[in-house]
């Protein structure tokens, strides 16, 4: 079955299979950089015992090949996937998988860390965070596409 | 006519669904629909300076119009990553 690029799903993620795909697409290429975000045991304060990712899906799927196409824009030459699980995801388990590939090392990690970026800016995805003693949903930024200040501000970070 | 209104994470939380479907008088935009909502559910207002809204999955505005059989989503700040 072929991977796709972009996928929201409640399926566990898979760094290598992502790899060899976005590899095998820019056979040639010199650079891979690549990110894992795990749930984390701690945030602000509180001792987490899991997390419960909700999704708009189609939209999430949407605004993430928003972000490919910026990719494209930004770096020509690099190409990226982004794989972001969904449902009930347990202290060290991965939430999110990018890999990006270019020529040289500098784009790779700068379309690597961007996608991150705008992903916490633009894309429809909610922690519950169950933690010892409560509950509650993590609200980070107001989603916009078209803030074109909140998009520098990810070309800034990643070119940092 | 009529449109299926969805709420995502604390704004589903607040009104017990995450689908629901409303009849609303046309001309309709997505301001009209939300404001009925609230009239409906006053706790969802909080959440007017900094939701976001998308029709038929892709991102909206207020003032955008909705036609019968539209699905209108209102969305918190997202927290994904």
């Amino acid at each position: 079955m072929p991977v796709p690029l972009i996928a929201v799903a409640p399926s566990a993620l898979d760094l290598s299979t992502l790899t060899q795909e976005v590899t095998r697409q820019r056979a040639g290429d010199g650079a891979v950089a690549s990110f894992i975000g795990l749930v984390r045991d701690h945030n602000q304060g509180r001792r987490v015992s899991f997390l419960d990712y909700e999704a708009y899906e189609p939209l999430a799927i949407r605004a993430l090949h928003r972000i490919v196409d910026e990719i494209g824009q930004a770096w020509p030459d690099s190409l990226v996937g982004v794989h972001h699980r969904t449902g009930r995801l347990g202290i060290g388990e991965a939430s999110i998988i990018i890999v990006a590939v270019s020529p040289h090392r500098a784009h790779a990690f700068a379309a690597c860390r961007y996608t991150i970026e705008r992903v916490k800016q633009i894309v429809p995805i909610w922690k519950h965070e169950h933690f010892e003693g409560g509950d509650v949903w993590l609200e980070g930024a107001t989603a916009d596409p078209d803030d074109e200040s909140a998009r520098e501000a990810a070309y800034r970070i990643a070119c940092a | 006519m009529r449109v299926t209104v969805r709420l995502f994470a604390r704004l589903r939380d607040l009104a017990g669904s995450g689908e629901l479907v409303r009849d609303v008088e046309g001309p309709a935009t997505v301001q009209s629909v939300w404001r009925a909502l609230v009239a409906e559910m006053p706790a969802l207002g909080e959440y007017e300076r900094t939701m976001s809204v998308a029709v038929n999955a892709d991102y909206s505005r207020m003032s955008a119009a909705v036609s019968d059989g539209d699905e209108v989503a209102f969305l918190p700040p997202v927290s994904g990553g």
